[in-house]
Formats: structure tokens, C-alpha cells, sequence
């Protein structure tokens, strides 16, 4: 049974290949592909890119796929379909060998194909292959695409496109001894204006010899963009301050209730984090095998679901261990510590002790370029759940009853025991509702940290240091706390190092709280009476 | 009939009696804390190799018995451990360790009560114990080829050296260090960067790492990072964009058990240098991967090098104890050097006199499965250098227990202990 498809594409390529009936250097280089060597694989795809047979871009997206198959001499493309078709013929029947075996691919293996891939699809109908090819041509600075893509921008109509397409011919001349000495000039000048660390590289990277007319005026570009990156990279240094300053944020304002209000040195605090974060993994577990069309949404899912699973172990926790200790600090912070080295194991034991995968979401992968800077979505998202974490917590602690009844226990236990708050009931609840943000702050660290039994660990001392540095028992001095260390450890990094530069930062808090024992922010409030 | 006559008797018999009849051996890897992770697959595997033994008959004639403790990842328990092992259960061998500071922790107990340690993971070398037998790498079986991989087939010139900020890595990058710099590479086209123990925010060194590969020439990263730092490292590069056609990264720590946390498909393509994977495709490996799942009741259960490395060594003591007739420790000691077992790559490792032994090199690269390809091997084994041929202090040092009795003997200065 030949469907009407297949026998169209077949008489087409029966058309072509008859009519020749000649070996071209398509098929000559089709057998290199079933040597099973690099070198010879890399050959070929430069040959076949080149031959202009209409099967070359099909068998070079086999390859990227591992869809082809090689076998004796013989060499298959597995169509996505499912279907195998012979490479040489284009014929989807005739006998086919039992040992097929994937054509294997290294990184060099895999650059070639990127470069064939770029000159294949830049008069590619699509835009986005299009600035893809651009893209890989700019990387390969193939000679070879330089007619094709000239031809390409003078078709092109996005201007957008045409500069990206304009790039990648520049960078081919650039460093191109035949090239006139006009155009290597204008290509100086274009990759100035694109001014990114590509474009630096290039233009500092002229080969030996160039003449001088073209390595002045290079130099002079090189280091207007060296400039103008020095002031990006200082932002971005401030980007990545705020996206670690949110993190610490998160961590530490689950704590900043129960250690901050409360007076609970919970050394568990970030096996609470951890549990979250294994809410995550077993959530898309579940959507993994029973409904992968949610996975997207799996994050929002595991949201509601860790505040609840790490809220009830807060309560459980509280209602069980910590009320028995209210008023002994040594005490709370062994049973506590306990407690963590318990949950940890116990988690060990059901899930073991390696790393678990959660997956990113696809809406969460990959990066955002704004001018010089780079921001990842997964950091961005992160950066916007915790204000959001945060805003919602500082309205639940100001306008809501349970809020109320918080702040009033913290501020004068007794007499708000005497108006009739049951002050027992509200501990319960305030400990599960710090227990719970750390569970939500887990959902969000699962995404950027491993999820394993020790995931909690990494985040105690710093929860600890954020809230004794933004002052004990104040929300807004856990914000400014975590983004002011989040910052200043950011902007110490490149210059110290990342091991100096914490030090570096411990030291200065030590020397503040020296100064001023009571944080940032000093509260009045059980803590000040402890 | 002999012997299921002794086993009846010892049956019969009583404890005390019972613990001369089998021959204990000590397992001394962490089963909780930080290094759970990479240890308790160890103990797994050890087991299956004690079980497998005693399914063959034992060993002279006695069932083996594993005696397991856990050192919690807390080093001076290591220490301690290892004492409880030796002294009170009166264990033939120990089999365990894997940071180096808890087998630095452990050797004064091996040296004291003179017995045996098997130690399977790759490690900084710079050491020979009289006591102490290293079936992981050496750099020399790790470090140095991968990097000529680099040079010589990904046309690198320009290198960052990444690591935790401890021992093994430090001391494997001076030997980088020197070895580049001994191969013409100029000290501004390498860049050292150490991070603390679980490392998570890897922003800005990927950044710079970024910065430092767009100067034009080929860049790549050795990568030491130690345990789980490396899965936020690899999910920021993939989040950066760093593809491995660009800057490929290659780690010494890295293997399908670590890769088991991670979605590996931004990741094709960076490499791992070991002297095992589990995708080699040889028969003894097949049966391994076969028995392992078997063992463990896991379809999904991955295999990796230390693993590979307790296989030989275990099978290298077994051997000794054979050719020794006994498992007193010295005899043992001087009847394993030589001594020759199939590892599971098709090749046949040998114990050398430094007590480090002969090993492939395989350079693998990420698939999209978290399995390794492996797109180069050395032609035969290399055999392990105990201290470096590159570092000042240590390259007149030669170790060797057979002739010299010595495990860093001075060529220049033709003496015992540097």
C-alpha cells in the first residue's frame, strides 16, 4: 500500500534521480555517513550541504535528530513519522538491513551541522529557521554561505532579520583575506553597531598579518563595545543581586514568622523548604504519567498543594514538639535540629538519597536579552514569586484576623490571652503558616537548586543571617535584608571570588550586628522581652 | 561434603565460634548526610559482590560476611569507624571512603592497626600508603588525557578550571595548571575559579565564563565541581545558552548517577572523562548492568565508575587472598601487587607495585538520555601515577612497595620519604 503521498515524493525523486543517473557528490559522500567515524561524518555533511540535491536538508535534520540510520554502506532516514527512507534513492521501500544504527555525533560532528544547516535555511520560507540560520552562519562565518546570504538579505523584508542576516555576512568578511578591502571595512562597522560579546570576539580576534587599514579601525570598535559592555555588566551584576536577594528572601520569610514573630529557633526550617520542593517532584510525578499536556501548569498545581503538605507538618511539628519548649531557647533549637536530621532521613528512606529531576517548564527555560543584559526567565519568575510571596504575607499579617491575633500574641502574649485569643491556637497557626511559605519557597528553589535530601541545608544559615540582619520580627526588614546581602554579595563576586566574598560579606554582618544587635529594623514585641 | 560439614558444625556451634568460620568484610561508606548521595550505591554494590562470592563458594573455603557502618559523611566518625571495624569486628579488608578528606582521616587507623583499605574513587594522587589500595583514577588517568582530548580534537586554547574549593580540586588544577603551561599555553588563556561546597547561585561565573570564551578563541571548562553543586551549574549554562558546540564543559565528577537529577537534554554534548561507563557495550558489562538491576530490584537503577572500581578491587583482593592462602594483611599486601582481574571495559587491570592500578580512559559525551556516548578512549590502559610528573614537589617521587618498600622514594636524593 503506497498512500498517495509517498508516491508523489517517490515518482519526484524517481524523476530526479533517472534522469541523471549519474553519482553526483551527494550519493559519493552518502557512505562516509555508515564509516562510523567523525572526521568522515563531518566531511560528508560539508559535501552533501553543498551538493543542492532536494534530499540534503531533510538527511543534515536526520542527523540533528539521531533519525539517521546507517548500516553496511547503506544509509536510512528515519522520517519523524515513523517511515524509513533510503538516502541515496529517496524510495521508502526495498529491503532494509536489521543492524541499523544511528549515525553518532560529537560537537564537531555537531558545529558542522549547525554551519550546513544555517546556508541550507536562510531562503527558508519560515522566519524563525531564519533567524536561526542567520544565527548559525554568524557562528560558522562559512565562506561558502556568502552568496546565499546575500541573496538572503536582499530578499529580506524584517528589518530585524536583515540586520541578524547582515551580521553573519560581516562576520564572513571580516576575517576574509579575499574580501575587498571596503567591504571587510563595512563589516567592522556593522558588527560596532550589533556591540555584543560576539561581535568582540570577533573584532579582537582578527588573524595575524591583516593589514593595517583594518585592524585601526577594529581596534577603535573593539574598544567602544568593550565600554559599553563594562557599564551592562555592572547592571547585570545588580540583576543577579536582586535574582539571589529574592531567593534568600524566599527562603528566610517563612522563617521570619516563625523565628522572626515567634521566637522559634527552628532549625528545621529548611527541611520545610525541602519538602516543598519534594511536593513539586512527586506532583509532576503524577502529571508525568497520567496527564503530560499540565506540565506547563505543574508548578501552579504543586503551589497550593506544598503550602498545605509543609503547613500540616508545621502544625504537627508545633503541636507535638515546640509548645513544649515556648520560653527555652537551647532546648527548641536541639529538638528542632533534631527534627531536620529526621525529616531528612526519613525522606532519604522513601524517595532515596540521590537527586530528583523536577523539570523546568517550558514558559521557564532560556533567556531574555534587553540591550546588554541577559535575564533567564526561570530567575525572572523567581524575582516576581517572592514580592508576590512577600505582598501576600505582609497583607494576610496586616489585614486579616489571623494577622491580627499574630501580632497581638507577639507583642503581649498574656494580655492577649486575657481578651480572649486563644494564644495556643494561634502559635499552631502561625507556625504552620511560616512552615507553609517555606513550603512554597521550595516549589520555587526546586527549579533553580537540586532536589535532594540536603536541599535544606544549604538555606539555614543564610534564612538565619537574613532575618537577624534585617532586625527579628519585622517582614519589611527580611526584604531589605535579603535584597541589601543578595546585592552586596553579587557585586563583591567578581571581583573576591565567590568563597572571599562570603567571608567577606560575614564578617561585615558580624561587624553590624556588633554595632547593632538588633538588625535593620528593631521590633518591639516578644522577642525584645525573651 | 567436607565443607557442608563445617557449616553444620558452625551452625550448631555458638557466636563466638561462628565469627572464625566466616571472613568479614568492612564497608565504610556513608549512608546519611551529604554524601549519601554518591555512597550508598557503594555499599550496594558490595554486598552483591560479597553475595556473589559466597554463591561461589566463599572464599578459602569460608563465607564471606559484610559488616556495613554508616560514617554519616562526618569525617572524624570516618576516623573512628574504621577503628570499631578493624579492632572490634576483626574485619579481612575495608572497602570505603570517598571525599578525600575522610581517607586522609581514616589512614593514621589503616597505618596503626595495620589493615587494608580498598579506596574506588578518582582522586588528586600526590600519595602512596603502604596500606591503602587505589582502584579510582589518578589525574594522570583522568585529568591529563581529558584535556589533551580538548587540545587535540576540539582545537581548545583557552581554559577556565572550575572547582569546589577543596582538596582534590585544588590539587588537580595545579597540575592542569602546569601541564598546560608546560604545553605553551599562556597564563592569561587560563582562568581558576573555586566556589564553596554547594554552590547553587552560578550566575555570574557562567557569565564570566561566557565573557572569558568570546575572545576569539576555542574555550573549555574542567570542570571539579564537587556533588550537587553541579546541578545548578549545568541548569544555569543551559539557561544562558551556553551549548556544549560553543564552550563544552568537562567533569571529573559527573557521572550517571548524577545525571540522574538533572534533565539532561540542554546538556548533550558536554563531556565526562572516567575510566567507565555504563553504556560501554563488552559482555562482562552486560552481565554487570544485568546482575546490578537483578540485585537491586530496579530496572532503573544506573551503574558508574566507583562502582566499576570496587568490582576490580574486590576481585584483586579475592585474588590475593587466594594466591596468599590467608587474609593476614601482609601476606595479602605482598601477594596483590601483580595480582590481574578483566575490568569491565574488555581490558584486564593489574595492581602496580604504588598500589594505584592500570586503567582505560574514556571520554564520554552527555546524551539526552543522562547515558554518556563515548566518543574517544586511549588505545590501551594507563597505569596510575602516584605522585604528579608536573608539579614541583613531587615529580622526583616514586612509590613502590614491591622492591623499594617505599611509597615516596627521592630519585635525586635516592631516599625514603621526601
Amino acid at each position: 500500500m503506497i498512500n498517495l503521498r509517498d508516491f508523489l515524493r517517490t515518482l519526484l525523486l524517481l524523476v530526479f534521480t533517472t534522469s541523471g543517473a549519474f553519482a553526483g557528490p551527494y550519493e559519493d559522500a552518502l557512505p562516509k555517513f555508515a564509516a562510523d567515524s567523525y572526521s568522515d561524518t563531518e566531511a560528508a555533511i560539508g559535501t552533501v550541504a553543498a551538493s543542492g540535491h532536494p534530499l540534503s536538508l531533510p538527511l543534515v535534520e536526520a542527523l540533528r535528530d539521531g533519525r539517521l540510520l546507517a548500516s553496511a554502506g547503506q544509509v536510512f532516514i528515519r522520517e519523524p513519522s515513523g517511515g524509513l527512507i533510503n538516502a541515496a534513492t529517496g524510495q521508502a521501500f526495498g529491503p532494509v538491513p536489521a543492524d541499523l544504527k544511528p549515525v553518532r555525533l560529537n560537537n564537531r560532528v555537531r558545529r558542522a551541522i549547525e554551519a550546513a544547516m544555517g546556508g541550507l535555511t536562510l531562503l527558508s520560507s519560515g522566519a524563525a529557521a531564519r533567524r536561526e540560520a542567520a544565527r548559525a552562519v554568524f557562528r560558522s562565518r562559512d565562506a561558502a554561505a556568502l552568496r546565499t546570504i546575500e541573496q538572503a538579505i536582499a530578499r529580506e523584508a524584517d528589518p530585524d532579520l536583515k540586520l541578524a542576516l547582515q551580521a553573519a555576512r560581516a562576520s564572513i568578511l571580516l576575517g576574509n583575506e579575499a574580501a575587498s578591502t571596503a567591504d571587510r571595512l563595512w563589516a567592522v562597522e556593522t558588527l560596532r553597531e550589533r556591540g555584543d560579546q560576539d561581535a568582540l570576539a570577533l573584532l579582537s580576534s582578527l588573524p595575524a598579518g591583516t593589514q593595517p587599514e583594518i585592524v585601526e579601525p577594529a581596534d577603535r570598535a573593539a574598544d567602544s563595545i568593550r565600554s559599553r559592555l563594562a557599564l551592562w555588566s555592572a547592571l547585570q551584576n545588580v540583576w543577579y543581586g536582586v535574582s539571589l536577594g529574592s531567593v534568600l528572601l524566599l527562603a528566610a520569610i517563612g522563617l521570619s514568622i516563625t523565628f522572626g514573630t515567634m521566637g522559634v529557633i527552628n532549625m528545621a526550617h529548611g527541611e520545610m523548604v525541602m519538602l516543598g520542593a519534594y511536593t513539586t517532584f512527586v506532583v509532576q510525578e503524577i502529571i508525568r504519567t497520567h496527564v503530560p499536556s499540565l506540565f506547563g501548569a505543574s508548578l501552579f498545581i504543586a503551589l497550593p498543594l506544598a503550602f498545605v503538605v509543609t503547613g500540616g507538618v508545621g502544625v504537627l511539628i508545633e503541636r507535638t514538639v515546640i509548645r513544649f519548649l515556648y520560653g527555652r531557647p537551647l532546648e527548641t533549637l536541639l529538638a528542632t535540629w533534631g527534627l531536620s536530621l529526621i525529616l531528612q532521613q526519613a525522606v532519604r528512606t522513601i524517595f532515596g538519597p540521590m537527586n530528583r529531576e523536577v523539570g523546568t517548564p517550558a514558559w521557564m527555560s532560556g533567556a531574555l536579552e534587553l540591550g546588554g543584559l541577559s535575564l533567564t526567565y526561570n530567575r525572572m519568575a523567581i524575582v516576581l514569586f517572592a514580592f508576590a510571596a512577600f505582598g501576600t504575607l505582609l497583607l494576610v499579617m496586616k489585614y486579616t484576623s489571623l494577622g491580627l491575633y499574630m501580632r497581638a500574641v507577639t507583642q503581649n502574649r498574656r494580655m492577649a490571652g486575657s481578651i480572649g485569643i486563644r494564644t495556643n491556637r494561634i502559635d499552631a497557626l502561625a507556625f504552620g503558616l511560616g512552615s507553609g511559605v517555606a513550603g512554597i519557597a521550595g516549589v520555587a528553589l526546586s527549579q533553580i537548586d537540586n532536589v535532594s535530601p540536603n536541599l535544606g541545608q544549604g538555606y539555614i544559615i543564610d534564612s538565619f543571617m537574613v532575618v537577624v540582619f534585617g532586625g527579628v520580627g519585622n517582614l519589611w526588614g527580611t526584604l531589605v535584608g535579603a535584597m541589601t546581602l543578595g546585592v552586596a554579595n553579587k557585586l563583591l563576586e567578581p571581583y573576591a571570588g565567590a568563597v572571599l566574598g562570603k567571608i567577606l560579606l560575614l564578617v561585615a554582618i558580624i561587624l553590624f550586628i556588633q554595632r547593632r544587635p538588633r538588625g535593620l529594623f528593631a521590633l518591639k514585641g516578644r522577642a525584645v522581652e525573651a | 561434603m567436607a565443607l557442608a560439614a563445617a557449616a553444620l558444625v558452625s551452625g550448631a556451634m555458638a557466636g563466638a565460634a561462628k565469627a572464625q568460620d566466616t571472613i568479614k568484610v568492612g564497608i565504610l561508606h556513608s549512608l546519611s548526610g551529604t554524601m549519601a548521595i554518591s555512597e550508598t550505591t557503594l555499599k550496594d554494590v558490595m554486598l552483591m559482590l560479597i553475595d556473589e562470592q559466597n554463591k561461589k563458594g566463599g572464599l578459602l573455603g569460608k563465607k564471606l560476611e559484610a559488616v556495613v557502618v554508616d560514617p554519616a559523611s562526618n569525617w572524624p566518625l570516618f576516623a573512628e569507624k574504621a577503628r570499631e571495624l578493624i579492632s572490634k569486628d576483626q574485619v579481612a579488608a575495608v572497602f570505603g571512603c570517598w571525599t578525600s578528606v575522610s581517607r586522609k582521616s581514616v589512614l593514621p587507623v589503616f597505618k596503626e592497626l595495620n589493615s587494608i583499605l580498598f579506596y574506588p574513587v578518582q582522586y588528586e594522587g600526590e600519595e602512596s600508603e603502604r596500606n591503602v589500595f587505589y582502584t579510582g583514577a589518578a589525574p594522570n588517568q583522568q585529568a591529563i588525557p581529558a584535556v589533551d582530548y580538548l587540545a587535540k580534537e576540539e582545537k581548545v586554547e583557552r581554559w577556565v578550571l572550575a572547582g569546589t574549593d577543596y582538596v582534590y580540586p585544588r590539587t588537580t588544577n595545579k597540575i592542569l595548571e602546569a601541564y598546560l603551561k608546560s604545553k605553551g599555553v599562556k597564563p592569561e588563556d587560563i582562568m581558576i575559579n573555586y566556589t564553596p561546597f554547594g554552590h547553587s547561585d552560578w550566575q555570574t561565573i557562567v557569565a564570566d565564563i561566557k565573557k572569558f570564551g568570546s575572545a576569539g578563541k576555542k574555550t573549555a571548562v574542567i570542570s571539579t565541581i564537587n556533588g550537587d553543586a553541579n546541578v545548578p551549574f549545568y541548569k544555569e549554562l543551559a539557561n544562558q545558552g551556553v551549548k556544549a558546540t560553543d564552550i563544552p564543559v568537562v567533569a571529573f565528577s559527573v557521572g550517571e548517577e548524577e545525571l540522574a537529577g538533572i534533565d539532561t537534554k540542554p546538556l548533550v554534548g558536554h563531556l565526562a572523562a572516567w575510566n567507565y561507563f555504563q553504556s560501554v557495550e563488552t559482555p562482562e558489562n552486560k552481565a554487570f548492568i544485568e546482575k546490578w538491576k537483578t540485585f537491586t530490584k530496579n530496572d532503573k537503577r544506573v551503574t558508574n565508575d566507583p562502582m566499576e572500581a570496587h568490582v576490580i578491587g574486590f576481585n584483586m583482593w579475592v585474588k590475593a587472598v587466594e594466591k596468599a592462602g590467608a587474609t593476614d594483611p601482609d601476606k595479602v599486601i605482598d601477594a596483590i601487587v601483580g595480582v590481574q582481574v578483566p575490568n569491565l571495559t574488555g581490558g584486564v587491570s593489574e595492581m602496580l607495585p604504588n598500589h594505584h592500578i592500570t586503567k582505560p580512559v574514556l571520554i564520554g559525551e552527555i546524551k539526552d538520555d543522562g547515558q554518556f556516548d563515548v566518543v574517544w578512549n586511549t588505545d590501551g590502559l594507563v597505569p596510575g601515577d602516584a605522585w604528579s610528573k608536573f608539579l614541583d614537589g613531587s615529580k622526583d617521587l616514586v612509590a613502590d612497595w614491591k622492591t623499594l618498600k617505599c611509597g615516596n622514594y627521592n630519585t635525586v636524593t635516592k631516599k625514603c620519604g621526601a
